[in-house]
């Protein structure tokens, strides 16, 4: 029991918790906690270069360890740089605390210099946010902003703080060591009743289909999926943030499914009588059509998922089970029949094999190729973070995850300029392993200042740039649904010129910028390939570098993520495929 | 159909503008609102009137428990309840209707709460459908003002 100031709270609030690293930006209403947390010999901050990167490090930070990022701001732009980065994680489930600075309690609501309402901005981007107006409630908001942001459903907290609270002082101050919220009890135990029935759904069931996603990852419950699914003989299909919660090489795997699905896990989910969804949303990237998804598990899907909300939000689910997906899953196991399905089986196996994922691999330099060349030269044993676009769908696809927290990308809200960020927040995280982000030339630049924070941290992030020069996706787009009409999505200098690769090769003018020659200003290893064989050096070069490093792969411009099935269409209308 | 949504929830600041804020975002209409602290003032009591359909309505009810201030959510409309709503009315009136109009106040147990030469105030309890037909009745008069406290509910027993 000692008197303490509000920023010295703060301090010992996050030492308390376990805070060893959080990311942030100073500006004039946090320099009272900024001061302060500069004396925590338990704390590590990292500097970042611009306040999205903070919230994505943090993010990346949590993804790659399953602890609670942390990260901080100033008052207003500080503040409102946040948000994109909370929405992110807010979106994808990701146990997150942020901190901003706020205006003195008595000019808040009087437009003050760099004041912004942003417990009001971020109210539908936070699983809940809190405006400290009272020196007395801060230990207890910093021990609640913990505990919500880690339990249940993980998500973002904010907290902001007016700079008098950081200076005001309590007396007999006390870390608070138990949570007690009313309206806030989570259920991790799932109902026995339904239990059993979905055991009983799954021994009647001849095609069942186990669908996993970000959930089962939050959860842990990469060893009892596949304890179930080799126990039952259940095929395997992936979410994208489900990557990595069962191994990619195993038999029952499926791979992803969705719009640039596994033509076989979207041929899986056409034709299962028992879909069983664990900590995965139906979201419309998967589900395409609702009336046309899933047409023979209709009224026959399982759902397990921690947020009750999420279940029957797009399909009508026939058993519902609210609860921690290992939990329940291990009750499961204990009472279901050992079950084969030969038949089943042989039918995945027979899609695997008829309709494997696939590229032209020709002489040219095609993404693909470079994403099979970082899974070859690392072995698989690697943190891949992804920015977003057609990269991100390469990198799922082409590099082969078996572990949990491996594979780190925006999928719920697609934030471009998340992947270097967050591979810093991950690096950080996990010291000594590899981590790359597998990025693509526009995504790149919307983060690119990060590229300081981690020289300067002595951070040895890997930076695979797929450059073709275009935002690819969106160019994808256009090239299938707007005849080709590449609207604002070619990023070479506008003078007509020609749209070829090898023009592209030849003429390094034509585009801007130059990675190689940013990596030198950075003074990071930059190296550019443009043919096949440059690349596995090229990536071995990188990797074994104890420096940051870039590397640039000139790659076809007008390549496309295939298969595909266009938004709100069904299987029926994929794209791309394996006739 | 209208559903009556009964939503215990902490009396903080800014917890009305988490769920309606909530409402916006996730495009359920609201009919109408209506808050009040309960005996026990660390408690507010908001009833929804919330038009959808079962999916909806549930998704209301799950949305509504998941933000973190709510401590109940209720539908009321699946239980034995009673509900009332009260209704400040400003008519017009003359020497002719004035009788008439008086009479009718009388007939939907209202209250006349205030009263001068051009017009008169009228407050009526009740619940939906008595509120609704007594404006009805009274439109042709020419109703020149109404202030509805929203819908408030609670179950029976």
């Amino acid at each position: 029991m000692v008197d303490k100031t509000g920023a010295e709270i703060i301090v010992d609030a996050l030492e308390q918790e376990g805070v060893d690293v959080m990311f942030g930006y100073p500006g004039g209403c946090i320099l009272d906690l900024c001061d302060t947390l500069n004396l925590s010999k338990k704390i590590k901050f990292i500097l970042v270069r611009h306040e999205q990167g903070a919230a994505h490090a943090a993010d990346g930070y949590a993804r790659s360890t399953g602890k609670v990022g942390v990260c901080l701001a100033t008052s207003g732009p500080g503040a409102t740089n946040l948000v994109t980065g909370i929405a992110t994680a807010y979106m994808d489930s990701i146990p997150m605390v942020a901190m901003t600075g706020q205006v003195a309690t008595t000019m808040i609501g009087n437009d003050a210099f760099q004041e912004a309402d942003i417990v009001g901005i971020t109210r539908p981007i936070t699983k809940h946010n809190y405006l400290v107006k009272d020196i007395k409630d801060l230990p207890r908001v910093f021990k609640e902003a913990f505990y919500i942001a880690r339990t249940g459903r993980p998500g973002p907290v904010l907290i902001d703080i007016p700079k008098d609270i950081q200076r005001a002082v309590l007396k007999n101050y006390s870390y608070p060591d138990k949570v007690d919220i009313r309206s806030y009890k989570p259920v991790y135990e799932g109902h026995p009743n339904q239990i059993e029935k979905a055991a009983k759904a799954i021994e009647k069931a001849k095609k069942p289909l186990l669908y996993c996603g970000g959930g089962a990852i939050a959860a842990d419950a990469g060893p009892e999926i596949l304890a179930l699914a080799e126990k039952c003989e259940i095929p395997v299909t992936l979410t994208l943030l489900g990557l990595g919660s069962f191994p990619a090489d195993h038999p029952l795997a499926l791979s992803m499914l969705g719009m640039h699905g596994t033509q076989y896990a979207n041929y899986a989910m056409a034709e299962t009588d028992l879909i069983i969804a664990v900590g995965a949303r139906f979201d419309d990237r998967v589900t395409g059509k609702l009336d046309e998804f899933a047409p023979n598990a209709k009224g026959n899907i399982i759902h397990i998922d921690i947020d009750s909300s999420s279940i029957s939000k797009s399909i009508a689910v026939s058993i519902p089970i609210v609860g921690n997906c290992k939990t329940v899953l291990q009750e499961l196991i204990k009472i279901v029949k050992p079950l084969k399905h030969p038949e089943w089986a042989a039918q995945i196996k027979e899609w695997k094999e008829k309709f494997p994922i696939f590229y032209r691999d020709d002489h040219l330099l095609r993404p693909q190729y470079v994403i099979e060349q970082i899974y070859n030269v690392t072995k698989g044993d690697a943190i891949i973070v992804t920015e977003v676009g057609q990269h991100q769908m390469w990198a799922a696809h082409y590099f082969k995850y078996d572990k949990p927290r491996t594979f780190l990308s925006s999928g719920g809200l697609g934030t471009m300029g998340y992947g270097l960020p967050a591979a810093i927040g991950a690096q950080l995280g996990n010291p000594g392993k590899l981590v790359i982000d597998v990025a693509g030339d526009g995504s790149i630049q919307m983060n690119i200042q990060e590229l300081a924070t981690a020289v300067i941290n002595k951070l040895p992030v890997k930076i695979v740039i797929l450059n073709n020069a275009f935002l690819g996706m969106v160019r994808q787009w256009q090239e299938l649904f707007y005849k080709r009409s590449y609207a604002f999505t070619d990023l070479q200098k506008n003078i007509g010129a020609p749209h070829k690769t090898a023009d592209f090769i030849e003429n390094r003018d034509l585009y801007i910028p130059d990675f190689v020659k940013l990596a030198e200003a950075y003074n990071v290893l930059g190296i550019r390939v443009t043919s096949k064989d440059d690349v596995a050096p090229a990536l071995e070069k990188a990797f074994s570098s104890p420096q940051t490093a870039i590397v640039e792969c000139i790659v076809e411009r007008e390549e496309n993520v295939f298969p595909m099935i266009p938004g709100g269409a069904s299987i029926k209308q994929m794209i791309g495929g394996l006739a | 159909m209208q559903h009556i949504i009964s939503v215990l929830v902490e009396n903080h600041f800014g917890v009305l503008a988490r769920i309606s804020g909530l409402f916006s975002a996730r495009g359920f209409n609201i009919d109408s609102l209506a808050v009040g602290e309960t005996h026990d003032p660390s408690i507010s009591r908001m009833t929804i009137v919330v038009t959808g359909d079962a999916r909806v309505i549930e998704q209301v009810d799950k949305q509504l428990n998941k933000l973190i201030d709510v401590i109940k959510v209720t539908d009321m409309t699946q239980e034995d309840h009673v509900e009332r709503e009260m209704m400040l009315l400003k008519v017009s009136h003359n020497t002719k209707n004035r009788s008439e109009i008086i009479q009718l106040v009388g007939i939907f147990k209202g209250r006349i709460v205030d009263y001068n030469t051009k017009t008169l105030t009228v407050e009526v309890v009740g619940d939906a459908e008595k509120i609704q037909s007594f404006i009805d009745i009274l439109r042709p008069f020419g109703i020149k003002e109404v202030a509805r406290t929203g819908r408030i509910a609670l179950q029976r027993g």
